[in-house]
């Protein structure tokens, strides 16, 4: 690990000022930062330990919505009563994600802004656009397993690798942020992580000097709520594909399909055109391959992780089959 | 700038890189706690601060100032091992022994994890009494890695400390 300053922040103001600067990191759990900074591909010239900020709250808002602090660790947020029992694809999708050790560390805000684990990324003698931009894509046209088949661009095909963010794309969370002075911002998970684009070291919307402070859920709605993550061993593996789903009935219609996928794209996937096409229909095994066809029209394999597309189609059909108790 | 390990206090290293790990092998000589991948795939750093498992080698011994830490070392001795000690050997739940001391502090917390009803990805509902099976350990210890492949029988002892200490 290269050596680095370490400041201990006693306030926000004080964490945004010294995180402003070129080279300088916050860190709270650490779990990732501190892996990739063993690694050297992260390499601050300063560490503002904010673990220590009043921000590890769990409360309800005044519209019934919830609030969860951004030092709320994973634990924390999974085992909450209510989470548990308004949220449960949040207490999910946590839980389906890392090891227990792991969710004990990760926090809220942490866990939004933890990196890809693109094989070139984290190997400092790689070719990688967003670790060092325009040495180029290795993955593109190389092992590409885990990589994105969705919203990719001809310099990055990484994919977002967290679970617990798909479940707040698709209960429409909103991320609270912290800058300069007493200027705070609210933004949409959903708007929160980028595209690659031209411009792929950018994994999300932060500025220099941002630190995120809490993230809000609305108020609960009904029906049911499902993570279905797919991968390779059946604990402590990212996902190949998952879905967030809240899908809710009205009689024989479908009311509700509020969905998210991980594992397929640089940003926790959302496409408003699924809830359009689901809603006010009756469920049926035509309806969802439609709704895969939606889904997938721009999707692109890079080889090795072509078998993605028809993963996602599968595993969408499987979860809306599931939660609208429909044979497929 | 102190920390407490197993009831002893010490003072933390100057050096930030320091990791909690190496701190407690290198410069206070608790050589119990193992290091295995340090990239936190393992466990075999595992040890249990403010009574919750973490993995020690992905956090900085500086970051603990006034923590409380519990190493195996504190867990139990020779002549008085924990219950969950005493089934590892009933059991044979290692077989080099390098992954054991992780294995067990995780064992340890996972324990209280069920106390406190905490559910888990292998629980089918989120919010009953958890029912420890197999299933429940194996998805519990997942962040715990045995080379040697002892896996059955880490399952059948944490099992039996855990009727033992219920009883």
């Amino acid at each position: 690990m290269r050596p680095f300053d370490y400041q201990r922040a006693e306030r926000l103001e004080h964490a945004s000022q010294l995180t402003r600067p070129e080279g300088g990191r916050s860190i709270a759990g650490g779990t990732n930062l501190l892996d990739l900074m063993k690694l050297q591909v992260e390499t601050p010239d300063t560490l503002v330990d904010i673990s220590r900020l009043p921000m590890a709250g769990i409360e309800d808002t005044d519209d019934g919505g919830l609030r969860i602090g951004a030092l709320a660790s994973n634990t924390a947020t999974a085992v909450h009563p209510r989470v548990k029992a308004d949220y449960p694809v949040l207490a999910r999708a946590i839980l389906a994600g890392a090891t227990q050790q792991l969710r004990n560390k990760a926090t809220t805000g942490g866990n939004l802004c933890q990196r890809t684990r693109c094989y070139y990324f984290t190997q400092i003698n790689q070719p990688c656009n967003k670790r060092e931009p325009g040495s180029g894509c290795g993955a593109i046209d190389g092992i590409a397993r885990i990589h994105a088949i969705l919203g990719t661009s001809d310099q990055c095909i990484a994919t977002y690798p967290g679970d617990m963010a798909v479940a707040l794309a698709a209960l429409d969370a909103t991320v609270e942020i912290a800058g300069e002075g007493e200027r705070t911002r609210r933004v949409p998970v959903r708007d929160f992580h980028c595209l690659p684009g031209d411009t792929p070291w950018r994994d999300n919307v932060l500025e220099d000097g941002e630190i995120i402070t809490g993230v809000t859920l609305p108020a609960p709605v009904g029906g049911t709520q499902i993570y279905r993550k797919v991968r390779e061993r059946s604990s402590y593996a990212f996902a190949l594909v998952s879905v967030a789903a809240i899908v809710e009935m009205d009689g024989d219609l479908i009311s509700r399909a509020d969905l998210a996928f991980g594992g397929v794209a640089h940003k926790p996937w959302h496409d408003p055109r699924l809830s359009d096409h689901l809603v006010g229909s009756v469920p049926s095994a035509e309806l969802f391959d439609k709704a895969a066809d939606i889904l997938l029209d721009t999707a692109q394999g890079y080889g090795e992780n072509d078998f993605k597309i028809p993963l996602a189609r599968r595993t969408l059909s499987a979860v809306l089959a599931h939660a609208t108790g429909t044979k497929i | 700038m102190t920390i407490t390990v197993n009831d002893k206090q010490y003072d933390l290293p100057d050096d930030p890189r320091v990791s909690l790990l190496d701190f407690l092998r290198r410069d206070i000589g608790l050589t119990g706690t193992k290091k295995g991948c340090d990239h936190g795939q393992c466990g075999a750093c595992t040890v249990l601060v403010g009574g919750m498992r973490i993995n020690s080698c992905l956090t900085l011994a500086v970051m603990h100032d006034g923590d409380s830490v519990q190493t195996i070392e504190g867990i139990g001795t020779e002549t008085d091992p924990s219950p969950l000690q005493r089934a590892f050997l009933e059991h044979d739940g290692y077989q080099c022994g390098y992954c054991t001391p992780g294995q067990i502090c995780s064992a340890t917390a996972l324990l209280d994890e069920i106390a406190n009803n905490w559910p888990s990805d292998a629980s089918d509902d989120l919010e009953a009494a958890i029912d420890l099976t197999d299933e429940e350990i194996r998805e519990r210890m997942s962040g715990n890695l045995c080379r040697c492949g002892a896996y059955v029988n880490i399952v059948a002892a944490i099992k039996a400390a855990a009727k033992e200490m219920a009883a």
